[in-house]
């Protein structure tokens, strides 16, 4: 089939809050689907944009990438910046106040997306009105949930603020250390309500759980399949966001490799472009491209590590592991029970974080040997996050590379997109269904797609229908 | 008494992207004012907690880069909203009103204060002239409706 003779259907937002995103269907003569494409234009000028620049400024730099994730940004250029200046080994304050951090976004974040955007499909169903099936509807059915959302977003964000600093320029985490500690009246004003978010999580938890369990019909083939699945890991195999080696697993979950210092990262995963795409895809080099993709993010976390070290996370681990005999689980909506497990798990170690006296010691820095290269990970909410940079001998940034979560995750998005594509397109017309289940499949692995602004008057969604004559044959407008 | 009226401002954008940063730069001017009764928030973007923040205050404003508004800004009232776009992250203004009236029942006044920006799509800590520009007269006029704290004489 010659690629000119398929008919395209496009979907394309205008959103610069998103970034430029949009799907191709591309369909053979008989109108069935051939290929879906999700076009994710990565604004790739940040890299140059940072060069030049002293390697201290940069995990304050970097927080301007994304407004959706800045504290993942900031916590990996802290930790690539930490080997620069030879304080990889942090202090028990610093590194527990990072980690107190990195909790706090991936709280906050992963409740944002549950609540925010995930749980109308949840309560009402992919196929209601666009006009309730959002979180004011959510509001006006269901306010007690739609309060603990905000509330448990507030709780993320203001942990958030009391480790990094402002919500904009935070400056927490610096090159061998941290700047500030917890003082007993923040320790004392998080612990008042961790209760509360112990509990609400577990809500989460459940409302997951059981919409998965009740629905596992329409869940198990919904934008699924085998793959892969990526993580970095602890050192005795529990999961572990902050730092680890790298484990990768197939299908089955057998090892493909395990505990990599993923300061070696480049001798495991390549990067493929591909001429539609201005977003790479990544894949391990030892399996090639064609079976070397994986996915990353709460789904693939799950699935790669032994155990979660907390208890209460780790009981539903592994009532979420039985749903597959123990075997990887590889249902795409699935994403969204383990987005809750680790919410609950963040939560629990933020909890424990509180309670523990380090977070008021006074030895915040270290240094050691100066290095002229870095390269660190992170697990970031939507996945693992890479930043791999240069300096030279003024203190000046001569390289940058970073893989992003969402890139990591792009070969499983445009298969999860044609799954859908294939089930559920029929004829040439883009059907309020057709939209609303593509939404559905990509918003479960959470893509961030921002790295972009949001001023007004740029958020519509258009939809455009082109025919293999390169006629629009059919367009709507999303507001 | 009008006078006692809580404000919020809050500025949000993405200062890393040139004019997209006119909201923060707003704020961070207001802020250095130290006006009675007005407390001074900015982020990358509004987010759903925000709708707790506003339920706070009598009066929110929302100061933020526009790319098509008449120059130098616009201010106008805005009503709570009963949609919102679900495939972003983000949550616009009046959604924010609309989320903090059915889940706290709060009765905040809205507004919304735009200012006209040029340059978003390149990365860069700096506004353009023009915007620059249109800040100043921006900042010049939310300082005197904020000192009166009663915005209905200037939307006559």
């Amino acid at each position: 089939m010659n690629a000119t003779n398929l008919k395209k259907v496009v979907i394309e937002p205008v959103t610069r809050v998103e970034g430029h995103g949009k799907v191709t269907i591309l369909l053979d003569e008989d109108k069935k689907v051939k290929q879906a494409r999700l076009h994710i234009v990565e604004f790739r000028g940040f890299e140059r944009f940072i060069q030049g620049r002293p390697f201290w400024e940069v995990p304050v730099l970097v927080q301007r990438l994304c407004g959706i994730c800045p504290v993942s940004h900031h916590l990996a250029a802290a930790k690539a910046m930490d080997i620069i200046v030879g304080g990889e080994n942090l202090t028990p304050t610093a590194e527990k106040m990072r980690r107190l951090m990195h909790y706090g976004q991936m709280f906050q974040s992963h409740v944002l997306h549950f609540f925010h955007l995930c749980s109308p499909d949840l309560l009402f169903g992919f196929d209601a009105d666009p006009a309730i099936r959002n979180i004011i509807g959510v509001a006006q059915k269901y306010p007690d949930l739609a309060v603990q959302g905000v509330m448990m977003r507030k709780y993320g964000q203001e942990i958030i603020e009391a480790t990094a600093g402002k919500k904009i320029h935070g400056t927490g985490a610096v090159p061998g250390g941290v700047n500030k500690n917890l003082s007993i009246e923040e320790r004392d004003h998080f612990l008042k309500d961790i209760d509360k978010m112990l509990e609400w999580s577990l809500g989460a938890v459940k409302i997951a759980k059981d919409y998965t369990m009740e629905n596992l019909d329409m869940v198990k083939p919904f934008g699924s399949f085998d793959s892969n699945h990526l993580s970095l890991i602890r050192e005795d195999g529990a999961m572990d966001l902050y730092h680890g080696g790298l484990r990768c697993i197939d299908p089955e979950g057998n090892k493909i490799f395990d505990h990599i210092d993923y300061s070696n990262y480049l001798d495991y995963i390549a990067e493929e472009v591909r001429p539609w795409s201005y977003m790479k895809f990544p894949f391990i080099k030892s399996l090639g491209t064609e079976k070397g993709w994986y996915r990353v993010g709460p789904l693939a976390r799950v699935n790669t590590c032994d155990f979660i070290d907390t208890p209460l996370a780790e009981k539903e681990r592994k009532e979420f592991m039985a749903l597959t005999g123990g075997k990887p689980n590889n249902i795409t909506l699935a994403y969204h029970w383990t987005r809750m497990i680790e919410t609950l798990h963040s939560a629990e170690k933020i909890r424990d974080l509180l309670n523990d006296p380090d977070l008021q010691g006074n030895d915040l820095i270290t240094k050691g040997e100066r290095r002229d290269e870095a390269i660190a990970l992170i697990e970031a909410p939507r996945g693992t996050l890479f930043h791999h940079y240069k300096v030279d001998k003024n203190d000046q940034v001569t390289m940058a590379n970073l893989i992003v979560s969402t890139t990591n995750n792009n070969e499983p998005m445009n298969r999860a997109v044609t799954k859908v594509a294939e089930d559920h397109l029929s004829g040439v017309e883009i059907t309020e269904g057709l939209l609303n289940h593509i939404e559905v499949a990509i918003r479960a692995y959470d893509p961030c797609l921002s790295c972009a602004t949001h001023a007004m008057g740029k958020m519509p969604l258009i939809v455009t229908l082109v025919d293999h004559l390169g006629d629009v044959v059919d367009k709507k407008i999303k507001d | 008494m009008k006078e006692k009226r809580k404000v919020l401002l809050i500025g949000f954008g993405n200062p890393g992207r040139l004019d997209d940063g006119l909201g923060p730069a707003l704020a961070e001017k207001i802020e250095a004012l130290n006006i009675p009764e007005v407390a001074v928030d900015s982020n990358y973007q509004l987010t759903v907690e925000d709708a707790a923040y506003v339920a706070e205050n009598d009066i929110v404003i929302f100061a933020d880069a526009s790319v098509n508004c008449k120059e130098p800004f616009i201010f106008s009232r805005i009503d709570p909203k009963k949609d919102i776009s679900f495939t972003t992250h983000s949550i616009d203004p009046g959604s924010v009103l609309g989320l903090s009236r059915d889940l706290f029942h709060a009765e905040t006044e809205g507004y919304i204060l735009g200012i006209r920006g040029y340059d978003f799509n390149e990365f860069g800590e700096h506004l353009s002239k023009k915007a620059e520009e249109n800040l100043c007269q921006a900042v010049d006029f939310i300082v005197t409706a904020l000192q009166k704290k009663d915005f209905s004489e200037i939307l006559k």
